[in-house]
């Protein structure tokens, strides 16, 4: 972050003071929810407890019996497998499709550009219906395949926009030197580009994944049995049947979350530089 | 006949390119073939990416617009009833609700979160550029990275009767106020807007101080030496400087106001009576509940061309951009 020139004059002690309150508001209103579901989770199954209250009884155990009722091991394999169906096939077909549109510039290349650019602002309520009947008919509704092979399609306007953007500011020398070696274009791509483009790539991964794990719509409507779904779409299922037993949703709903936290935690500058990139870019 | 390199001329959008414009060397062949060859190859690659999205987001996008001329229950015979379904959707009142009800989310997922985007994010940029700011990023963030799900549950829980917002109103002597705040028909709507308020503001925060830190420090310098203080500053110098990412933030923010779904679903349902509810609701509960498929797709129709005449002049915004 670049801090104001040495010479700049310090604010003025009030509004110092002033602002750092303001940023500590803040950030108590963002984290404070989370420690209301947290305190709540550890209360008696079936009570209603207040707020904040830290239970006289912490009952653990009720995380356990979310794991158990939610049928999480089956959940997080499912998530699991949807990830990993969606999100390395998107980056091996968008990062070629960028890499033809941004570096190569094939005729038709702003045209096609332009194709995947509408599809940036599209609500995914646009397709959801002809998407059901699609599926009805090629016989793939309610598998996971309901839910990988749209996403697939779906983020495509934004990871071509992505990786064109990568690959468009890559000097041309390189390629230049590439080719006056004799590379061919495959060459060029697999050796030389993708390991050069491989922050980018990562990014949009992780951008994806967590895209991925969160998605609600396309669980709900293509995927009836909440077992095959996201951990999102499950979620809502299981708030459906346990809207009432408020400690044991509040510990299902960190148990669902926990996995996004955790990876938020763990590659924050990347998510956070990711998601924004993605937006100034969109 | 193309020559690949300039084939294309690059669009003026991509700021900040130093690509030279060299043709791609390396031709052995004839130019002629080499280019032909180098066309299909070029095609090859794009050719995955544009048949998943063809077949997955282009091909139902142009049979929303099919279904929205027929009336369809999704098994039966369809019956062509050309723009009708735009008619029932313009006239039927709890139809058109959906519409202005997406449209006051807006300004909660939006207009509330910028506002207070570019506050927070310039107190950051001015008091706090050391680990407190690091800290206030990363938490301030937190609730972007969540399933929009999880947000629903978590604030049904803090805004029902016994949640905490109550609690805390009821400390502080306002015990009176305390109330269902999802299931009271004047306070319902307002209540899920703050939920994007909660999950949208660190967001714009954070994309608002990353444009802040871009602007030349300078600029900031010469106006604390004539006596600028925060407001002033902040009006002169940040607001004008930032029209670019408060155009983004407000692109991004209005599209989930618009698109809203998954937290009006979790958190009211669309309800108390239809006092909540928004298009993507709709469209769901036409689609897949009442089975009325055309008038979903017209609804669906309608909240594309939405989004599009409200994000398009935003994009105009930007690019007249001073940078």
């Amino acid at each position: 972050m670049a801090q104001p020139g040495k010479s700049a004059m310090k604010p003025a002690r009030f509004e110092l003071y002033a602002g750092r309150t303001l940023l500590v508001v803040a950030m108590a209103i963002t984290i404070v929810p989370f420690i209301s579901i947290f305190t709540t989770a550890l209360h008696p199954s079936g009570t209603v407890p207040s707020g904040l209250a830290w239970p006289a009884d912490p009952q653990w155990g009720n995380f356990i019996e979310a794991f158990k009722v939610a049928n999480m091991s089956v959940l997080l394999a499912s998530s699991t497998f949807i990830v990993l169906a969606v999100v390395p096939a998107s980056l091996a077909i968008a990062t070629m499709a960028g890499f033809a549109i941004g570096l190569l510039r094939i005729p038709g290349s702003r045209l096609l550009f332009l194709l995947f650019v509408f599809g940036l602002t599209l609500p995914f309520e646009g397709i959801i219906i002809p998407l059901y009947f699609l599926e009805q008919q090629m016989g793939i509704l309610n598998t996971r395949f309901a839910i990988v092979l749209p996403l697939i399609g779906l983020y495509m306007p934004f990871a071509v926009f992505w990786m064109r953007a990568h690959f468009i500011n890559m000097p041309a020398e390189i390629s230049d030197a590439a080719r006056a070696d004799g590379a061919s274009t495959w060459d060029l791509f697999w050796r030389i580009h993708v390991p050069l483009a491989r922050p980018a790539i990562a990014s949009l991964g992780i951008l994806m994944a967590v895209w991925t794990w969160n998605q609600f719509l396309l669980s709900l409507v293509l995927v009836e049995d909440p077992l095959q779904r996201t951990m999102a779409g499950a979620l809502g299922a299981f708030q459906g049947h346990y809207a009432t037993d408020i400690p044991l949703l509040c510990a299902g709903t960190i148990l669902i979350l926990l996995p996004t936290l955790l990876v938020f935690i763990l590659f924050q500058r990347q998510v956070i530089a990711a998601l924004l990139e993605g937006a100034v870019r969109g | 006949m193309l020559e690949p390199s300039r084939a294309v001329p690059r669009p003026a959008a991509s700021t900040g390119t130093r690509r030279r414009e060299v043709p791609l060397a390396a031709s052995r062949l004839s130019p002629s073939l080499w280019v032909r060859r180098e066309v299909i190859v070029g095609w090859l690659f794009v050719l995955p990416a544009l048949l998943m999205y063809s077949i997955f987001v282009l091909q139902p996008l142009v049979l929303t617009i099919q279904y929205s001329l027929y009336r369809w229950d999704g098994i039966g015979v369809a019956k062509w009833v050309g723009y009708s379904n735009y008619i029932t959707v313009l006239t039927v009142p709890d139809l058109l609700e959906t519409i202005f009800n997406s449209l006051r989310l807006a300004v909660f997922f939006s207009l509330i979160p910028v506002s207070l985007g570019l506050v927070v994010a310039s107190v950051i940029h001015r008091v706090a550029t050391g680990a407190l700011g690091a800290t206030a990023r990363t938490v301030l963030f937190l609730p972007q990275v969540i399933p929009l799900v999880a947000a629903g549950i978590i604030w049904g829980w803090l805004l029902a009767l016994t949640g905490l917002v109550n609690e805390i109103l009821t400390a502080i002597g306002l015990h009176n106020l305390a109330r269902a705040w999802l299931g009271d028909f004047d306070t319902a709507l307002p209540a899920v807007g703050m939920i994007g308020v909660w999950v949208l503001s660190g967001f714009c925060t954070v994309l608002l101080l990353t444009g802040m830190s871009k602007i030349d420090p300078a600029l900031y310098e010469s106006a604390r030496l004539d006596g600028a203080g925060w407001f002033t500053e902040f009006k002169a110098i940040t607001v004008p400087m930032l029209r670019y990412e408060i155009a983004v933030c407000l692109t991004v923010t209005v599209i989930a106001a618009l698109a809203a779904f998954d937290i009006v679903y979790i958190s009211t349902g669309g309800g108390p009576g239809h006092a909540t509810a928004v298009p993507g609701l709709q469209i769901y509960i036409l689609a897949f509940v009442e089975r009325q498929v055309g008038l979903a797709s017209a609804l669906a129709v309608l909240l594309m061309l939405l989004v599009l005449a409200i994000v398009i002049p935003l994009q105009w915004l930007s690019r007249e951009s001073p940078r």
